[in-house]
């Protein structure tokens, strides 16, 4: 017999970014919260300290943070129909696992979607024609615009004391912003980073070409903040070790920084580490989930907590599997289109090109945020007309610091090892630079998520199966936009530039990339194309909101947490000013 | 932990096993350092002999590490040899532990051999692993060269390296281009690595490419270094702690 918790009034599954915030908000509207979390407790005043967090073997390449593919991981494979195998561990991609989630070990870079993406199909058929969208690229709105999620972004960046510099102030141009960005109530809560000698020269060589460079928003504080919460971000230290570490400085915005403290002294919430939620407690009939069922990893016991709200906040993977297993909504179908969970996920298309300058760059000082970054060639603030592809993406100079197991190129031509091999790494490790083109990557027929049908976890739930493959629209994107880079890459004075490196060839799980994934549990304006609706509530349980990029119908050319921050807030706004007053549909299809 | 009072007895039996090849490759190594031919201070100074014992490889699979690493890492103004810069210790740890014996990762079956793209599917820890692949580069090298790996000359090792990585070298049963990037992984791994893991000793790597290590706290600097050639003495954890 499972034991059962005392009912609360909220529950949220995951403890990462959005389930800190919405805990925060809901038990500030008088609610009582329980916030579960699948991994351990960390702080980081007790587990991110100097000298032991600067190990890039630990944590970049044992993946210490990171969930353990033994426990659970994905299958993967191309296409439908194609036998899909387990990645037996991450070579690719890094969930995080433990209190903050993939919060903990980002890179702060935090963006805005452009305001045509929110509205994306569309802004398209207005644009190009009402033919102009492939069949296969089932791209979606949003149901949301951004001029509504504007304030919302303005409450994460304020929590994560972003440093960066307005372009578009209540309509007005910024000089030394980014001129393509939505219109802003705010300035940034913190002026941008010191720029780096490679950000210097990217900017420089960028606005030669008449582009319109600008630092890059990072949530990697450049002074001392105190956010809205009433808690300390550090100074960043411009240590070079962001992507994959915690942060000793509590400079880098985390769920552990810039709220959990506040939301454990608040006695209406109660946090439950090491608590794996296995499944929802579905009541079809009632059109509610009424609880979650976990297993507390102390004891091995299966324990019930009920709750009048639940929240879906884990990583987009998790939140569609409890979805699948729980049976809420219609699994998609790739052959007829029909269905919803799990349609629509997506990743990000990325490419770049190395360089060779004579200057020094000294790699090891920088933050996990690029330090200058183009949006030129972003969204649609380019005409598309006859380029064969929608969206785009942002070229931005190398970010992560030079950490040496990693973060050595040396030029073309160079032998793998032996005597050549070290010298061209003396030589060249304080002299190269990359840029990167960090793409969209819209939604495609064929790619989608669904419950694999021999692999499980180890409590014997179906691995989520992920069927994808980059499509025609991202190769060609990816190949505009890196050779945008690539000319910038000439035009900063590089001895070398090695040949471009758009996104060619298959996706695979073992070429490193970024873990931006999105899709899954769509959001929209209708329940017969999207899981939940523009307030991230479930169309077939009233009381279930989902979130994280789960709900993106497409994933941007920006990487996405801001927008996962500012959606939390726009959701949690609702619940608190609508949902409460009038616990039901807050949208009637 | 390390059990000091066991002395260097494994390491030097694989040593020995390895016969003159390895030897030789140690003793260059060591004599290039001696010899002054390099122009700093970090690579001249002699490297600390392998002194721990080896916690999971056999004699057999030490030599033929080192004979892989020292083909990676030559003795030279660089650095001193892979084996001498704590590579074979390096791995041997690794392999050892947690990463070695399997911790995370995904170990159910049916295990299909699937797409290059669907990554690594065999049921084999890193520990079974390299044990597999050193038996089976070393049942290639017999048939190719007529002698096991570590007994090749450094010319021939070089080839048979290039051979693998080319994809041209047929193993039996097994992908000798994979070995050969899990070999490389481990060897730059151990090279670059924190010396707290028993390579890049001495932080020669490090001081090789003029990085410089910890506490990487660079708010008051990032400045004043921006552009500017910075040589500072590297700090390691160990430095540090």
């Amino acid at each position: 017999m499972a034991k059962t918790m005392k009912h609360v009034d909220a529950v949220c599954v995951g403890m990462g970014w959005t389930g800190s915030i919405m805990a925060r908000e809901l038990t500030k509207a008088g609610l009582t919260v329980v916030g579960l979390e699948r991994g351990a407790n960390r702080t980081p005043a007790e587990n991110f300290v100097l000298p032991t967090v600067r190990d890039e073997l630990k944590y970049r390449l044992r993946l210490d943070t990171m969930l353990d593919t033994s426990v659970e991981t994905i299958t993967m494979r191309h296409e439908p129909g194609e036998t899909a195998l387990p990645m037996r561990r991450w070579e690719t991609f890094n969930m995080g696992d433990g209190l903050g989630g993939s919060g903990l070990h980002w890179n702060g870079i935090t963006w805005r979607f452009a305001p045509s993406e929110f509205v994306l199909r569309s802004h398209l058929t207005q644009r190009y024609g009402k033919n102009a969208i492939p069949a296969d690229v089932t791209i979606q709105d949003w149901g949301i615009t951004y001029d509504e999620l504007e304030p919302h972004y303005d409450r994460f960046e304020k929590l994560c004391g972003v440093s960066g510099k307005a372009g578009n102030l209540k309509g007005q141009i910024v000089e030394g912003g980014n001129p393509f960005e939505g219109p802003r109530q705010n300035e940034y809560p913190n002026k941008p980073l010191i720029l780096s000698q490679g950000g210097a020269m990217f900017m420089k060589a960028a606005q030669g070409l008449g582009y319109h460079p600008f630092q890059t928003p990072a949530s990697n504080s450049s002074a001392p903040y105190t956010n809205p919460e009433g808690l300390t971000i550090g100074q960043c230290q411009y240590c070079g070790h962001c992507e994959f570490f915690g942060c000793e400085s509590n400079a880098k915005a985390s769920p552990n920084v810039c709220v959990l403290p506040a939301l454990m002294r608040d006695s209406k919430f109660e946090l439950r580490t090491d608590s794996y939620v296995s499944r929802l407690i579905y009541d079809k009939h009632a059109r509610k989930v009424t609880g979650v069922v976990y297993i507390d990893r102390r004891t091995g016991e299966e324990i019930t907590q009920t709750a009048d709200i639940v929240i879906l906040s884990a990583y987009p993977f998790n939140n569609t599997l409890l979805l699948l297993l729980a049976g809420i909504g219609q699994p998609y179908d790739p052959h007829t289109g029909k269905g919803t969970v799990g349609k629509n996920y997506c990743y990000q298309t990325i490419g770049g090109v190395s360089l060779f300058v004579e200057e020094e760059i000294n790699p090891w000082i920088g933050t996990g945020t690029s330090a200058a970054s183009i949006d030129d060639f972003q969204a649609d603030n380019f005409d598309h007309g006859g380029l064969g592809f929608f969206g785009g993406g942002y070229i931005c100079v190398s970010g992560s610091g030079g950490r040496p197991i990693q973060v050595r190129a040396t030029p073309p031509g160079t032998p793998r090892w032996g005597t050549a091999w070290k010298e061209a790494n003396a030589k060249w490790y304080n002299h190269n630079l990359s840029l990167t083109s960090h793409g969209c990557n819209y939604a495609h027929r064929n790619n989608y998520l669904d419950l694999d049908p021999t692999y499980k976890d180890a409590i014997g739930r179906p691995l989520v199966r992920q069927t994808y493959n980059y499509r025609d629209n991202d190769y060609k994107m990816s190949a505009y936009v890196t050779a945008k880079a690539a000319e910038i890459a000439k035009a900063m004075g590089a001895k070398i530039v090695n040949p471009p490196q758009p996104r060619t060839g298959n996706f695979g799980a073992t070429n490193g990339q970024a873990t931006h994934h999105t899709g899954g549990c769509i959001m929209g304006t209708d329940p017969k194309t999207s899981v939940v609706n523009r307030y991230l509530q479930n169309w077939n349980a009233s009381n279930l909101f989902v979130m994280g990029g789960a709900v993106y119908p497409q994933n941007a050319g920006h990487n996405p947490t801001g927008t996962m921050g500012a959606l939390a807030y726009w959701s949690a706004n609702a619940i608190v000013n609508q949902y409460l007053k009038s616990p039901g549909a807050l949208v009637h299809a | 932990m390390v059990d000091q009072t066991i002395p260097r007895r494994n390491f030097l039996k694989g040593a020995g096993v390895a016969g003159t090849a390895v030897a030789a490759t140690l003793s260059s190594g060591l004599a290039a350092c001696a010899d002054g031919q390099t122009p700093s201070a970090a690579a001249a100074k002699p490297a600390t002999p392998p002194s721990e014992p080896l916690l999971t490889l056999t004699p057999g699979e030490a030599a033929f590490l080192s004979a892989v690493y020292d083909t990676f890492i030559p003795a030279d103004q660089f650095s001193p040899s892979g084996t001498d810069c704590g590579l074979v210790v390096y791995i041997d740890r690794q392999l050892a532990g947690a990463w070695g014996q399997g911790a995370r990762f995904y170990r159910m079956g049916p295990f299909l051999p699937g797409k290059p793209e669907q990554g690594y599917q065999l049921p084999l820890t890193p520990r079974e692993y390299f044990a597999n692949g050193i038996a089976a580069a070393n049942a290639w090298s017999r048939k190719t060269y007529g002698t096991p790996f570590d007994q090749l000359s450094p010319a021939d090792r070089d080839a048979a390296l290039k051979t693998m990585d080319g994809g041209k070298a047929e193993f039996v049963d097994f992908n000798s281009k994979r070995f050969l990037e899990t070999l490389y992984q481990s060897a730059m791994e151990g090279f670059f690595a924190d010396p707290i893991y028993g390579g890049n000793r001495d932080k020669v790597s490090w001081k090789m490419v003029n990085y410089p290590g910890l506490p990487a706290t660079y708010a008051t600097k990032a400045a004043e270094y921006r552009g500017k050639k910075v040589n500072l003495s590297p700090q390691s954890i160990a430095d540090l702690n």
